[in-house]
């Protein structure tokens, strides 16, 4: 059976729910759909994947968006070699469920598994391994792209390069990538050894991250209600791979539908009672070994999670602050927003290595970042947003686009001072809400 | 599950086929897909040998063209052997409006979702070794428990295709060789687009897990997912002076 793939209206919101507005939206089956899609003329085309960008990376109000769910396909794998080829809609979840009984898994992943590897390319992601294994975009050898002209190039370190540069964090604005060739690394069981340590304050954060070099995985979870002697008070996990404990791969999300609460649910008493929760939950504050499902992705077993912020969305703050800045700022930004009160439910503090994946718009530098979520609140929120913002691009820091939905155009240019070649190899077809926003051009 | 199989399904590219084959090429199941597009086609087989398939061969054809059925279904056994499944998936979801203007669109929806799937059906199962055990797996439709005004062209397609698998079954009831029909309610696939979506849509990979399930328990109708079940009872059961009047 062919079927064309037909475009409807609809309303679409990014992983945020800031916004909700109408898209043409398509979801092309095949490959061959998808090119004929991206060389149709019209209004301007975004390809997305999961849509679990928070902000307006993923999103083109008014404009074509072509959603890669369904082109999910392996191409080929190499398992003595460790090397796979795929459809840029493939996720990191099917993928495991692929590799990790042959005993693979990916050099790089989020914190969540619902991610496409064209999503994990455009955003450049990173993960709790960035100091010793750099970026996605670093493991990424070729990937196919598409663009608006008809033609389909292969890009990589060697042909196309400065367009395999432009794409990799180049936020799908050089074309549609329809597939992505990368290396995946061996594991021997699919659980880590972990440890779990508790975090006084933030110098002792910055003093257990130097002490854990040789740990390839790090994440620290701060209580941002914490204030004065005890602010950056939290918990440091740090984990490396288990040599033994079976290859079995993950569980479906155990509550597939989370539900939206009438008001607000995540009040700051209920944030505290969870962040205590947290605390104490199994390896807290001690050694032992875990799946990679809940060390890597915690939030995973809730499917919708974004729905408990409510009707009006939420905001996440995700900046990068090289040192010798990173302390003062991160005390800084911490204080902000401890002071104001508006409570952030998740806030993540990690170490980011020298590694770089070449991507010219990619995010990590060496240095500490920190994200903190934000339940919208209107203007107030906005603001402390865009205050802490401002802190970031002062201390010499810059946003993660696909966090972002407050950046302005100096913040954006001051960050990313190479984004013209990006611009200069953007298909002109292509567009998105964030990319016209912070270029203010006619993307 | 079972030893390692060969399964032939008819209809490779649609989305239910692709979701129940990655599941079965975990497995180590090796496949011959058939279909109309040999790119796709490659694409999927690409996939399966990826995800664990030891085999995936192609042939392309369009399966609801009704002449020469035999000689081609007689040429697929010959080129891969006796399969010990098969799924067919392959079906349209014609437009019911088109379909009472345009007798040509009825007579092709006709052909496409019971003619053809009953010949071909026929003809794998003509002087087949009795004791050669086969699951044959079809993929009906919610659409052919009740006759209703929106769609009964492909609501009689699919009933039609019921009543056949339903008296097939009961020939082979006692034999090694089982038949499955599986009634998907909504499923978010590509044949669904231009209907809009709602909570009642599943996703072809949890309809293709069902199918895993069906076949594993031996089950001779399934409903994906299990509520669709619940659902056409009530239709099914409902007095015509009450279904008159239903807009469904």
């Amino acid at each position: 059976m062919s079927t064309t793939p037909t475009a409807a209206m609809s309303d679409v919101s990014a992983w945020g729910r800031l916004s909700r507005l109408p898209h043409a939206v398509s979801r092309p089956p095949f490959l061959d759909d998808a090119a004929a899609i991206v060389g149709a003329p019209g209004s301007p085309l975004l390809v997305r994947g999961l849509g679990r960008s928070y902000g307006d990376v993923c999103l083109n109000a008014g404009g074509r968006l072509m959603v890669t769910d369904r082109l999910d396909r392996l191409q080929w794998i190499d398992l003595q070699a460790g090397r796979v080829r795929a459809e840029a809609g493939l996720s990191i979840d099917r993928l495991l469920r692929v590799i990790v009984p042959r005993g693979w898994f990916v050099p790089v992943t989020p914190g969540t598994k619902f991610v496409t590897l064209g999503g994990a390319v455009a955003n450049d992601v990173h993960g709790k391994n960035h100091e010793t294994a750099g970026s996605f975009g670093a493991h990424v050898e070729r990937l196919g792209l598409r663009r608006s002209t008809g033609e389909t190039l292969t890009l990589s370190r060697d042909a196309n390069a400065e367009l395999f540069a432009a794409t990799i964090g180049g936020l799908g604005m050089t074309g549609f990538i329809a597939w992505v060739e990368m290396t995946l690394v061996p594991i021997r069981a699919a659980r880590l050894a972990i440890e779990t340590l508790a975090i006084a304050d933030v110098d002792d954060f910055f003093r257990i991250a130097e002490a854990s070099r040789d740990w390839p995985f790090t994440v620290a979870w701060v209580d941002c209600l914490a204030k004065g002697r005890e602010l950056g008070r939290g918990l440091f996990m740090r984990g490396r791979w288990a040599e033994t404990g079976g290859l079995d791969i993950h569980r479906p999300p155990r509550l597939g539908f989370a539900p939206e609460p009438p008001g607000l649910l995540l009040n700051s008493l209920t944030m505290r009672a969870f962040n205590a929760l947290y605390r104490k939950r199994p390896y807290a504050l001690g050694a032992g070994t875990q799946h990679y499902d809940p060390f890597f992705y915690p939030l995973d077993t809730l499917a919708a999670w974004n729905r408990l912020y409510g009707k009006r969305g939420f905001y996440q703050h995700q900046s990068v602050i090289p040192f010798p800045a990173a302390r003062d700022t991160v005390v800084r930004l911490l204080e902000t927003t401890a002071a104001q009160g508006q409570g952030s439910f998740l806030a993540v503090l990690k170490l980011l290595g020298e590694s770089r994946s070449g991507g010219v718009l990619s995010f990590p530098m060496p240095g500490a970042t920190l994200a903190l979520d934000f339940p919208n609140k209107g203007e107030r929120t906005r603001r402390l947003l865009l205050t802490l913002a401002e802190i970031a691009t002062a201390a010499g820091g810059r946003l993660y686009p696909a966090k972002d939905s407050v950046m302005t155009p100096d913040m954006f240019r001051a960050g990313y001072p190479e984004w013209r070649s990006v611009e200069a190899w953007r298909d002109p077809a292509f567009g998105s809400d964030f990319w016209r926003r912070v270029t203010g051009d006619a993307a | 599950m079972s030893a390692p199989c060969r399964i032939l399904v008819l209809g490779a590219s649609s989305a239910m086929a692709q979701a129940y084959a990655r599941r079965r090429a975990a497995t180590g199941a090796s496949f011959l897909l058939v279909g109309l597009n040999a790119t796709r086609l490659a694409a999927v087989a690409d996939d399966l040998r990826a995800s664990g398939a030891p085999a995936a061969e192609i042939a392309t054809m369009d399966l609801a063209d009704l002449a020469g059925i035999e000689t081609r279904a007689a040429d697929l056994r010959g080129r891969f052997g006796e399969p010990d499944e098969v799924l067919i998936a392959y079906g349209e979801l014609p437009d019911q409006a088109e379909s009472e203007r345009d007798l040509d669109a009825a007579r092709h929806a006709f052909e496409v979702n019971f003619v053809s799937v009953a010949l071909w059906i026929l003809a794998l199962l003509k002087d087949r070794p009795p004791q050669a055990p086969l699951a044959l797996i079809t993929i009906g439709s919610v659409a052919g428990d009740r006759g209703r005004a929106s769609n009964f062209v492909y609501g009689a397609a699919k009933g039609g295709l019921d009543r056949f698998l339903e008296g097939l079954a009961q020939k082979h009831a006692g034999t090694p060789v089982r038949i499955v029909t599986v009634k998907p309610g909504f499923v978010d696939s590509p044949m669904t687009d231009a209907i809009a979506k709602g909570a009642l849509f599943a996703s072809p990979d949890a309809v293709g897990a069902d199918i895993v399930r069906a076949v594993e328990k031996g089950r001779r109708v399934v409903y994906a997912p299990w509520f669709w079940w619940v659902i056409m009872a009530i239709i099914r059961n409902l007095p015509w002076f009450v279904f008159r009047r239903l807009r469904i």
